[in-house]
């Protein structure tokens, strides 16, 4: 079964990556772009019986290694 | 005094950090391989500099879960002395060794030259070798030095004495919103910290790296005196 997780930035935590992009694209014309930032997608295939066993072992990996929750959230979709 | 230095894939300061154990004990650490899964009979274990497995992911996260870490966390609960510069204070806090966490630097830019740090933290045989209160020089080198946590864990910090160092400008200023004395934008311009015991440290910038004279000073120095006379 195919496991999406996101990872993002907390809110309130420092983007200097999306703080930058959001520069490049105002030098880009886009005036309008505010608020840019970055985030992770870490898309991976695991075995499990069904839908939340799945989104289950996600969580697990997210908490174990994709994310640092210190700084990051994460949230896991199964794709299917 | 017995040291360990772990090798990770892609370290590369622990020859620094090596050499500069050499000059005050005359004595050559021990190189540990990151699938080793003891570290028995160490006094001390020191995660070096470097971009462990590229760095990939976050630094410091893919080494904080490799099998030698789960021996120095048993290590460090039994009491043991551990030192982590740089990418070893990044993987000290991936492995949720000392608290908060290193983000990408403030402005971007990886920060490849020295900077001043005041020594604050107490009761520590990592600060041991100055003066409350003394500056020092010390180059730095990394890309992701921007301390951060939560403000309660930071307010922890300050209270208990475990803030080890402070960046600060060769007079010993602090100033927190200052780019070119908190270079990488740390929170309260953090820039090493001590853990509850007070027997693990880490901190961003290269003290090994001004051990001798002919590296360009030895401001440096008192980390690794004050360490040895601890542990003989």
């Amino acid at each position: 079964m195919k496991v999406r997780v996101f990872v993002s930035l907390k809110d309130g935590v420092l983007d200097p990556q999306g703080k930058a992009v959001e520069h490049a694209l105002h030098s880009l014309g886009f005036e309008g772009a505010s608020g840019v930032r970055i985030s992770r997608v870490v898309d991976l295939h695991v075995k499990a019986e069904n839908a939340e066993a799945a989104r289950k072992k996600g969580e697990e990996m997210a908490r174990a290694l994709l994310a640092n929750e210190v700084i990051e959230d994460f949230h896991v979709e199964v794709v299917v | 005094m017995k040291t360990g230095i772990v090798v990770f894939p892609g370290t590369n300061r622990e020859r620094d950090m090596a050499q500069a154990f050499r000059v005050v004990s005359g004595k050559t650490p021990q190189m540990l391989w990151h699938q080793q899964d003891n570290v028995d009979g160490l006094d001390l274990v020191v995660l070096p500099g470097g971009f462990s497995f590229g760095d990939y992911l976050r630094s410091g996260a893919m080494a904080a879960h490799s099998p030698i870490m789960k021996a120095v966390r048993r290590f460090a609960e039994k009491g043991g002395y551990v030192l982590g510069v740089c990418n070893g204070f990044q993987i000290l806090t991936e492995a949720q060794m000392l608290p908060g966490a290193l983000l990408r630097n403030a402005g971007m830019r990886f920060l490849s030259q020295d900077c001043h740090l005041k020594v604050e933290g107490r009761d520590s045989i990592f600060t041991s070798g100055w003066n409350h209160g003394d500056v020092f020089r010390a180059p730095m080198a990394h890309g992701d030095g921007n301390y951060t946590a939560a403000p309660d864990v930071l307010d922890r910090l300050e209270g208990e004495g475990r803030v080890a160092f402070r960046y600060c400008t060769a007079e010993g200023h602090v100033k927190d919103g200052d780019e070119h004395v908190n270079m990488n934008g740390s929170a309260r311009s953090i820039a090493g910290v001590l853990s509850e015991n007070r027997r693990v440290c880490g901190l961003m910038p290269h003290p090994e790296n001004l051990t001798e004279e002919i590296l360009g000073g030895t401001d440096g120095l008192p980390l690794f005196t004050g360490i040895m006379e601890a542990l003989g």
